[in-house]
C-alpha cells in the first residue's frame, strides 16, 4: 500500500513497522504464522562475536502492563547466525533485514559488525549499546558518550551500509549520547532499549529474575520512550527508530508525531504473536481516523 | 501453534488449591503440550500443561500458584480466553515399549493423562504412579483408572496412600517411563528410574513459542528452549547443573 510506504536511512521500507530484536528471534517462527514479508523489516536476535547462552532462569518476569527480562543476549555467536540462520531465513524473508549487534569491546563489535554487513540480505546495522542485562559490556558502551563514539566510529570504518545505534534509555542524558554518535559517523539511531527494574517474589521474598534486575519493557514504557524520542529527535538530524511499548497502529502514528522515521515493536510480539501483523493492517484505518494521508507526512 | 478464542464450559476445584477447566474451540493438541492462555489485566500469557483433549474440547488441571491461577479460578462458564494452542513438542510415544510407566507429581500429573489415553488406545497397559504432598491434593486417580492404568498414589505424608515419594514406589518392571513433576522430583526420578524415558519441564516463559529466549535450558545438545525444543527432553539430553 503506497500511503505505508517510507525509507529509513536509504533503504525504502513498505511500512514503518519493525519487529524489535530478541523478541522475534530470527524469524522463522512468525513465518510459520504468517507471511513476514508484510513487515517493513525486522530486527534479527542480538549477535555477538562468540556464542551465549545468556543468563540462569527464571529471566522473564510480569509487571503492571508490561514485563521483565534478562535474557542476556542468548545467540549463536556470529559464525553460526550466518553459517545457519541467515540461510533459513532468506528461504521465508525477501527484504533486507536489520542485524542487531551486541559486543564485550569495540573491537568486538567492529569484527561482528565487519561479518555481518558482507551479508547481502543484511540492509542496516542496528548496534545495541544498550543491554542492561549484560556485565561488562553492553549498556556500558550506551551510558557514556565517548564509548558511544568509539564504538560508532569503530562499526562505522568497517562498512558502508547504514549503521543503527541502539540507545539506552538508563542515562541523565540520552540527547548527548546521541548527539556523540551522531557525530561519530551514525547513519540512525533506535531508542528505546528497555529500562531497568526489577520484581521481588513476595512469598521466597527473593527477586524473582535470577539475574537480580532486567529491562523493563512493554505498555509501561510507551510515555517514557516517546519522550525521549521526542527529545533525539529535535537533538539529532539522523532519522530516528522509535521503539518502547509499541502496540498498536495508534502507537506507531504517536511515535512518529514524535518525529520517529519508523518504529520497531517489542514485547507486543511475545504478548501477541501476531501482532505486527494487526499493527500493519490497522495502520490505514488508524490514519484515516486521524487524517494522515500518507506515513511518510509524519 | 493455532490461535483460538475458547469457551469455558466448566471450572471447579478437584483438590485443595486445584481446578480443571473445560474449554471448547480449541486446536489440536498432543500429549505433553501446552496451551498459553491471555488473561485480563496480565501482560503475559499463562502456560497451562493439557491433561485430556479431544475433538475441539480441551481440559486443563492448574493449581492456584500465584496472580495468574488465581484470576483463572474465578472465571464462571461462558467466559471467553484468548490461547495459543498446540504448543511445545510433547511427548514422543514412538519408545514406549508394551508396558510405559509414569510418574507424576502434583500439578505434573495433568499432561501425563492425555499421554496415558493415548498409550492405552494403542494397546499398552500403562502403569502410573501419582505422587502428591497430601490426601487433600490427590486427583486425577479415577480418571487414569478409568483408562485401564494401574495406578499407585503416593503421598509424601502417608495420609493417602503409599507413604513417600514417587521414587518409592517404582515398580519392577516396565518398557520406558515418562514423567512430569516439581524439578526436586525430576531430580530424584533421573537418579533412581532405571531405562530410559522423558522428563516434561516447566520454566517461566515470555512468549511461549520459542521467539525471546526466555526459558531455555543448557542440554547435552546445546541450548534448548523449554517452550519450544520442550517442554519434554529425553533423559540422554538432560544436563543437570550440579
Amino acid at each position: 500500500m503506497e500511503r505505508l510506504k517510507t525509507e529509513l536511512c536509504g533503504i525504502p521500507l513498505d511500512n514503518p513497522v519493525i519487529p524489535a530484536s530478541g523478541t522475534f528471534g530470527f524469524g522463522y517462527e512468525f513465518a510459520e504464522l504468517y507471511d513476514i514479508n508484510i513487515l517493513g523489516t525486522f530486527s534479527f536476535k542480538g549477535t555477538t562475536r562468540e556464542p551465549r547462552f545468556g543468563n540462569p532462569t527464571p529471566r522473564i518476569a510480569e509487571c503492571p502492563a508490561g514485563m521483565i527480562n534478562a535474557v542476556g543476549l542468548q545467540n549463536p555467536g556470529v559464525e553460526a547466525v550466518i553459517r545457519e540462520e541467515l540461510p533459513k531465513l532468506r528461504k521465508v524473508f525477501h527484504k533486507p533485514v536489520m542485524a542487531n549487534v551486541s559486543g564485550f569491546s569495540v573491537a568486538e563489535y567492529a569484527e561482528t559488525c565487519a561479518m555481518l554487513a558482507e551479508e547481502e540480505q543484511v540492509g542496516w546495522l542496528e548496534v545495541n549499546v544498550s543491554c542492561p542485562n549484560v556485565h561488562g559490556g553492553g549498556m556500558s558502551f550506551g551510558t557514556d558518550p565517548v564509548a558511544a563514539a568509539e564504538v560508532t566510529r569503530a562499526v562505522r570504518k568497517v562498512t558502508a551500509k547504514p549503521v543503527i545505534l541502539k540507545l539506552s534509555p538508563n542515562v541523565t542524558d540520552i540527547c548527548e549520547i546521541a548527539k556523540a554518535c551522531e557525530g561519530a559517523g551514525a547513519d540512525g539511531i533506535s531508542l528505546i532499549n528497555t529500562l531497568q527494574g526489577m520484581r521481588i517474589d513476595l512469598k521466597t521474598r527473593r527477586p524473582v529474575l535470577a539475574n537480580v534486575m532486567g529491562g523493563v519493557s512493554g505498555p509501561a514504557v510507551f510515555p517514557v520512550a516517546l519522550r525521549m524520542v521526542w527529545q533525539v529527535c529535535r537533538a539529532v538530524k539522523i532519522p530516528v527508530v522509535g521503539m518502547g511499548g509499541v502496540s498498536s497502529p495508534e502507537d506507531v502514528l504517536e511515535m512518529m508525531m514524535a518525529g520517529a522515521a519508523a518504529v520497531e515493536v517489542g514485547a507486543a510480539n511475545l504478548r501477541d504473536p501476531y501482532a505486527c501483523k494487526r499493527i500493519i493492517e490497522g495502520l490505514p484505518a488508524a490514519m484515516d481516523k486521524y487524517r494522515v494521508q500518507t506515513i511518510k507526512e509524519l | 501453534m493455532q490461535e483460538c478464542e475458547l469457551t469455558i464450559l466448566e471450572n471447579r476445584p478437584v483438590a485443595r488449591q486445584v481446578f480443571q477447566m473445560t474449554l471448547k474451540g480449541a486446536g489440536p493438541c498432543r500429549p505433553g503440550q501446552f496451551v498459553n492462555l491471555l488473561l485480563d489485566g496480565l501482560y503475559l500469557r499463562r502456560p497451562i500443561s493439557v491433561f485430556d483433549a479431544e475433538g475441539d474440547l480441551l481440559r486443563i488441571i492448574y493449581k492456584t500458584v500465584g496472580r495468574g491461577t488465581e484470576q483463572m479460578s474465578r472465571l464462571q462458564p461462558g467466559a471467553v480466553l484468548n490461547a495459543l494452542t498446540g504448543l511445545g513438542n510433547g511427548y514422543d510415544l514412538t519408545p514406549a515399549g508394551d508396558a510405559p510407566l509414569l510418574l507424576g507429581g502434583g500439578v505434573g500429573v495433568p499432561p501425563l493423562y492425555l499421554l496415558a489415553r493415548r498409550l492405552q488406545e494403542s494397546g499398552k497397559q500403562v502403569k502410573a504412579v501419582l505422587g502428591f504432598n497430601t490426601r487433600e491434593e490427590v486427583f486425577g486417580e479415577e480418571d487414569f483408572r478409568a483408562l485401564g492404568c494401574e495406578v499407585t498414589v503416593t503421598t509424601a505424608d502417608g495420609s493417602y496412600g503409599k507413604k513417600g515419594f514417587v521414587t518409592d514406589a517404582l515398580p519392577e518392571e516396565y518398557s520406558y517411563f515418562y514423567t512430569c513433576g516439581p524439578e526436586p522430583m525430576l531430580r530424584a526420578v533421573y537418579r533412581t528410574a532405571k531405562g530410559s524415558g522423558q522428563f516434561s519441564f516447566e520454566e517461566r516463559m515470555g512468549c511461549g513459542f520459542g521467539a525471546c529466549m526466555g526459558c531455555s535450558c543448557k542440554t547435552v545438545t546445546g541450548a534448548k528452549r523449554i517452550c519450544r525444543d520442550g517442554p519434554v527432553l529425553t533423559k540422554e539430553e538432560i544436563l543437570w547443573n550440579d
